[in-house]
């Protein structure tokens, strides 16, 4: 059961995805990405469900089956970053080692995600970039099955957010991971992902590759003025394409609010004011 | 002449009450700070009664507890050979219960305060609860720690009452510094009393500061690059 602005809505997913692909789960807020991310985590646990993963079963409600989180091989990327305070980058990631005696993982991540200058600082002195990748490098240590991300990148600004996007598209293709990454951000989706699904409160509404869910020319917008009359509605919209004017009707209205953030989807067809 | 035996007894009695303490409360209240049931806050309110109930009311109820006439001090005293009514052992019993409010409510704050992400993130690394009971929670508490050792140790130094009720004033086994003070005062040697108070008085500030510098240290090394 998920709780969402609009009131509890239930969450129900079937999803298949293939080994060592990215798969990016996109949608509005109170959608259901965390919550999935962690059902799959082992974080939560859903009132029924079943989870298989690589011919492991990790949850089978029916046969009242379940994995605990600590035995999935999985790596999990927390939108808060969740590093431990006490301890330096080098020994988050030492932590992380299940053999402590193996630690040539540990000198290759440094290195691949250039952390080996700050690998003796705690977190409280670390950037929130340099913390990510603190967090990604933790969380691949253990060369685990699943990668799961969750919103990783919604606490940095844009250019940071470009430069850790690459940071985990190569981690993704050096270590032959399968990727889950949760993203309200559509062109992060359409840079990362090998397949997209859209999940829109608690159900998917599509899943294929990024290009053919989402039209070629979609921009992101704010709502800057909203003109309500009786018969209609004149919503103005600022992007990176300019002033968009729309008009709406009146059943419509009541959702757009200055401020909000919209994706335009521009196509040939529409002649446009 | 100062006699220095019901501080040595103070003292003893504060160490061993608020080191049992620390072992009691670290796993009581991880329990009490990350269980779900709800039926756990009334545990977390017992935990707090000794807090809000008068001593003498505590040292009574325990008297009557303890007393070998009956119940279960009759049974401690015919089948184990243990008094717990003006002993050290009834003493150290009573400053459990006593002070307990004061080492696990601190603690369970400090687990609160953590963010539940850490708990989550070690066990996404593969780790137990209890390696990361150890290994994560217990360090990034270590103020709360403290401030359960300090104010434990203070308060046990500090009882009066339910020593009084339950151990008397037993020179060498229940004369705490605390009823030494009262008895001396009764007896009109103030002196005497004044330097018992004075001892303790120090005693208690020196124990403060000692950890109050320490905290600062470790907050200071933890934060330097």
């Amino acid at each position: 059961m998920l709780h969402t602005a609009q009131g509890p809505r239930r969450l129900e997913v079937e999803l298949r995805w293939q080994q060592g692909r990215l798969l990016v789960i996109y949608g509005p807020s109170g959608a259901g990405k965390t919550t999935l991310l962690r059902l799959v985590a082992g974080l939560l646990k859903p009132d029924t469900g079943f989870i298989e993963v690589e011919g492991e079963t990790w949850l089978d409600t029916q046969r009242r089956f379940e994995l605990p989180t600590r035995c999935r091989s999985i790596g999990f990327v927390f939108q808060d970053f969740a590093l431990f305070p006490h301890l330096t980058v080098r020994q988050q990631l030492e932590y992380a080692l299940p053999d402590p005696r193996n630690k040539t993982i540990v000198a290759e991540l440094l290195s691949l995600m250039e952390l080996e200058e700050l690998q003796h600082r705690r977190p409280a002195l670390l950037s929130g970039g340099q913390q990510q990748r603190v967090a990604l490098a933790r969380a691949i240590a253990r060369r685990p099955r699943l990668l799961l991300l969750d919103e990783p990148l919604s606490a940095l600004d844009d250019d940071m957010r470009n430069k850790l996007q690459d940071y985990i598209l190569m981690a993704h293709r050096h270590y032959g991971l399968t990727t889950l990454l949760v993203s309200h951000h559509l062109p992060e989706v359409l840079r990362l992902a090998d397949e997209a699904v859209l999940l829109e409160e608690g159900k998917i509404t599509g899943q294929g590759s990024p290009t053919a869910l989402f039209p070629a020319n979609v921009v992101t917008g704010t709502i800057i003025a909203i003109d309500r009359s009786d018969v209609a509605c004149t919503v103005v919209i600022e992007s990176a394409q300019g002033i968009t004017k729309l008009t709406v009707g009146p059943a419509e209205a009541p959702v757009w609010q200055v401020g909000q953030s919209v994706n335009l989807s521009i196509s040939p067809r529409n002649p446009g004011p | 002449m100062i006699d220095w035996q019901p501080l040595w007894l103070s003292i003893r009695l504060a160490g061993i009450t608020t080191l049992l303490l620390l072992m009691i409360s670290i796993p009581l209240g991880y329990w009490l700070a990350y269980s779900r049931q709800r039926w756990t806050i009334a545990v977390e309110a017992l935990a707090s009664l000794p807090m809000v109930l008068p001593p003498t009311v505590l040292g009574f109820y325990l008297l009557l507890a303890f007393s070998p006439a009956q119940g279960f001090g009759h049974f401690l005293d015919r089948y184990l050979d243990i008094r717990l009514v003006f002993t050290f052992p009834g003493l150290v019993v009573a400053s459990l219960l006593y002070s307990f409010p004061f080492m696990i409510n601190p603690i369970i704050a400090g687990f609160r305060s953590l963010s539940p992400n850490l708990r989550a993130a070690s066990r996404t690394l593969g780790k137990s609860d209890g390696t990361t009971l150890v290994r994560i929670l217990l360090p990034n508490i270590r103020p709360a720690l403290i401030t359960g050792v300090v104010l434990s140790f203070a308060h046990t130094i500090g009882e009066f009452g339910v020593v009084m009720m339950i151990g008397g004033s037993i020179p060498g086994q229940t004369r705490v510094a605390s009823v030494a003070i009262y008895d001396e005062v009764q007896s009109i040697h103030y002196s005497l009393a004044n330097q018992y108070a004075i001892v303790l008085l120090a005693f208690s500030f020196i124990i403060l500061l000692l950890v109050y510098v320490v905290n600062r240290y470790f907050h200071q090394t933890s934060t330097l690059p």
